[in-house]
């Protein structure tokens, strides 16, 4: 039964081919569309997922105060209100994985004919923790580095290719003014971070070598921020809370007094990024499923056309013995057949040009096995949809009149 | 009676039209034997296609019993009176009504298909069917292939696919040309001497010749109902049984 129903579908769309492909090619572009927009939505959804765990997760920054002079206040970091005994005394907290002083600066990098500007990062080996950031070559820096304030560094990947370009970097020597570093390792390629800043670009060494032998402070132990790792995503609003009671007992603030600090959760700004690529894939998406509508409401237009066309068709069916479910069946398979093949079709065009966006715009895309899944349901969804009226139609006309109809 | 293949009792329809409703059957009673041929005669508007209508499950009478093959038509489902329609009738229309796009064989095997018979059968029995009524040669034309003759053929063929009971026919001659109605008559005939029963309706007197019973509507009544007198002018009334025109060598033209 369902083998000559199949067969007589594809002959009643054979019968009208040029109809059938128009019909088709409004499920084709609607399926299309919501493919493609999907791939790039969720292209841009992995892309920031990237960032964001790039970034290391569950992290806390706390920064420094400011500095005010006369009524001129700095940004925050610039006070030495923090130092590693803070940080130490934080790692001491319920909750807290990993904890890393940071003091950082900019400098002046000098290797034979090459010379580059960076950031250095002066931090513990923790911070390599924090940050799940593993090395490309060589080793990490060690705590008794950080003891005895030795100038060796790592480099990420852009100072590598600035300084040493081809050369491997491994046990080089470049020099801060006159001091000479030697370079333990290299570190793997991060990218960029959500503000668009190479995160590749820095220089990581012992914070004793930073604070005494680089950038020198008359204050000692001071460092800019104190990266902080919880053990969760659920430690951290506990943590932030404890983190802020114990560091105002230890720098003494009084009931009522500002901060001399600033705790910043990273988490929550990678949160507002993600949710915000969401709704954006979202909204591509939401904005391409209209067409999908379209296509929809195009083959209703044209079932309806088709039974108009074939009432007479139909009334002798009946009379020849067709029950209504027969005559719902056959326009049903009809509209689903020119759905699912249009899908298809659409499908494979999406991909395509999620391909071609991936190859001319280098846009991330993403073609996941649920979303061609979600397409075909919907497009079977669709035929059945809106291929039911016109079907129900059919099935409900009256026979004499049918076979009467000219 | 019991053995009656078709009953009315007291059949009335009436049909709503702005000017009231209008009666198209008043009090129309009938019985009708298995083996019958009946030809049912009558003027425009006399009820008599409503009566076919009804007959053949298509429409319901607003009063009145019905009782085809036994089982009172009125109590069906629309899926049990489709079923009738698919089984234990056959419909021949005025104008052949086969589907154009479809080959002989499928046209003559569709009725086949709402009985959810295979693909192979279906074929078979629609070979043997097409070759009953000549046209075995032509199986995989299409129907615009042949003659309106020879697409009524097809059209009694299909008919006849799941051997029916009765036949049921609306004019089958009203389109085609004195010497093809003839032949057309010679194949219900020929089924008749098989044992089928057949209703037609005509409003041609060599038609209705044709048949063993006349019942003639006036009115949304029937005015006459007799036995034919056999006919005397017809040709092929001389024999017995009827050969079929194709029957005796006569080769078939090909279909033009």
């Amino acid at each position: 039964m369902l083998g000559a129903m199949l067969h007589e579908a594809w002959r009643a769309m054979g019968a009208n081919r040029l109809r059938t492909l128009l019909t088709m090619l409004g499920m084709v572009i609607g399926v299309g569309a919501v493919v493609l927009m999907m791939a790039i939505g969720q292209g841009a959804q992995y892309s920031v997922a990237q960032t964001i765990s790039s970034m290391g997760s569950n992290i806390f920054v706390v920064l420094s105060g400011f500095t005010s002079t006369g009524g001129v206040r700095s940004g925050g970091g610039n006070a030495p209100t923090l130092t590693v005994a803070d940080a130490n005394a934080i790692a001491e907290l319920d909750g807290v994985d990993t904890v890393a002083p940071v003091h950082w600066g900019s400098i002046q990098m000098v290797y034979g004919a090459n010379n580059w500007n960076t950031w250095v990062q002066g931090t513990t080996p923790a911070y390599l923790d924090a940050r799940s950031w593993p090395l490309a070559d060589g080793t990490a820096f060690t705590d008794s580095d950080v003891r005895a304030a030795t100038r060796v560094a790592l480099i990420g990947q852009t100072v590598a290719q600035n300084l040493f370009a081809d050369e491997n970097p491994v046990g080089k020597t470049f020099r801060v003014g006159q001091a000479p570093f030697t370079v333990l390792g290299v570190l793997a390629p991060k990218g960029q971070n959500l503000d668009g800043r190479d995160q590749d670009d820095l220089v990581v060494m012992p914070v004793s070598t930073a604070q005494r032998r680089v950038f020198g402070t008359p204050f000692p132990g001071s460092v800019r921020q104190i990266l902080v790792k919880a053990s969760s995503a659920e430690a951290m609003p506990p943590v932030e809370k404890s983190m802020e009671a114990l560091l105002r007992q230890r720098h003494r603030l009084r009931e009522g007094a500002d901060n001399d600090f600033t705790i910043r959760n990273l988490t929550a700004v990678a949160d507002t990024a993600a949710e915000t690529t969401r709704v954006m894939s979202l909204l591509l998406g939401a904005i391409a499923s209209v067409s999908l509508l379209v296509g929809g409401i195009g083959i209703m237009n044209i079932m309806l056309v088709s039974v108009t066309e074939r009432t007479r068709e139909i009334g002798i069916r009946m009379a020849i013995g067709a029950r209504e479910r027969d005559i719902l069946a056959q326009f049903l398979l009809e509209a689903i057949i020119i759905s699912v093949i249009g899908c298809a079709i659409g499908l494979l065009l999406g991909v395509g040009g999620a391909l071609l966006v991936n190859r001319l715009a280098k846009m991330v895309v993403v073609v996941s096995g649920g979303s061609v899944l979600a397409a075909f349901a919907v497009a079977a969804g669709v035929g059945i949809f809106f291929g039911f009226y016109p079907a129900k139609k059919a099935a409900r006309l009256d026979p004499i009149e049918a076979l009467r109809y000219q | 009676m019991g053995t009656d293949l078709v009953r009315v009792e007291g059949l009335h329809k009436a049909y709503d039209t702005p000017a009231g409703p209008f009666p198209a059957l008043k009090d129309v009673s009938l019985s009708i034997r298995p083996g019958e041929f009946v030809a049912i005669m009558g003027p425009s508007g006399s009820g008599k296609s409503t009566f076919m209508n009804i007959l053949g499950c298509l429409d319901r009478p607003s009063a009145g019993r019905y009782y085809l093959a036994g089982s009172n038509v009125e109590e069906l489902d629309p899926d049990a009176t489709a079923r009738l329609r698919n089984r234990t009738l056959g419909f021949v229309f005025q104008g052949f009504n086969l589907l154009p796009r479809m080959s002989l064989s499928d046209n003559v095997s569709l009725p086949l298909v709402y009985s959810g018979i295979g693909h192979a059968e279906r074929r078979a029995r629609a070979q043997e069917m097409l070759d009953k009524v000549g046209l075995g040669r032509y199986a995989d034309s299409l129907p615009s292939r042949i003659s309106g003759g020879q697409q009524q053929r097809v059209a009694i063929a299909r008919a006849l696919v799941n051997r029916p009971q009765l036949i049921l026919a609306d004019e089958p001659t009203g389109n085609l040309d004195s010497h093809t109605s003839e032949e057309i008559m010679g194949v219900f005939n020929a089924l008749n001497d098989e044992g089928i029963t057949i209703i037609l309706i005509t409003h041609e007197n060599d038609v209705a010749a044709h048949a063993k019973r006349l019942v003639r509507f006036l009115d949304g009544e029937i005015v006459h109902d007799a036995p034919n007198p056999p006919r005397e002018s017809a040709p092929s009334a001389a024999s017995e049984r009827h050969p079929l025109p194709w029957e005796g060598g006569r080769g078939e033209g090909p279909p033009c």
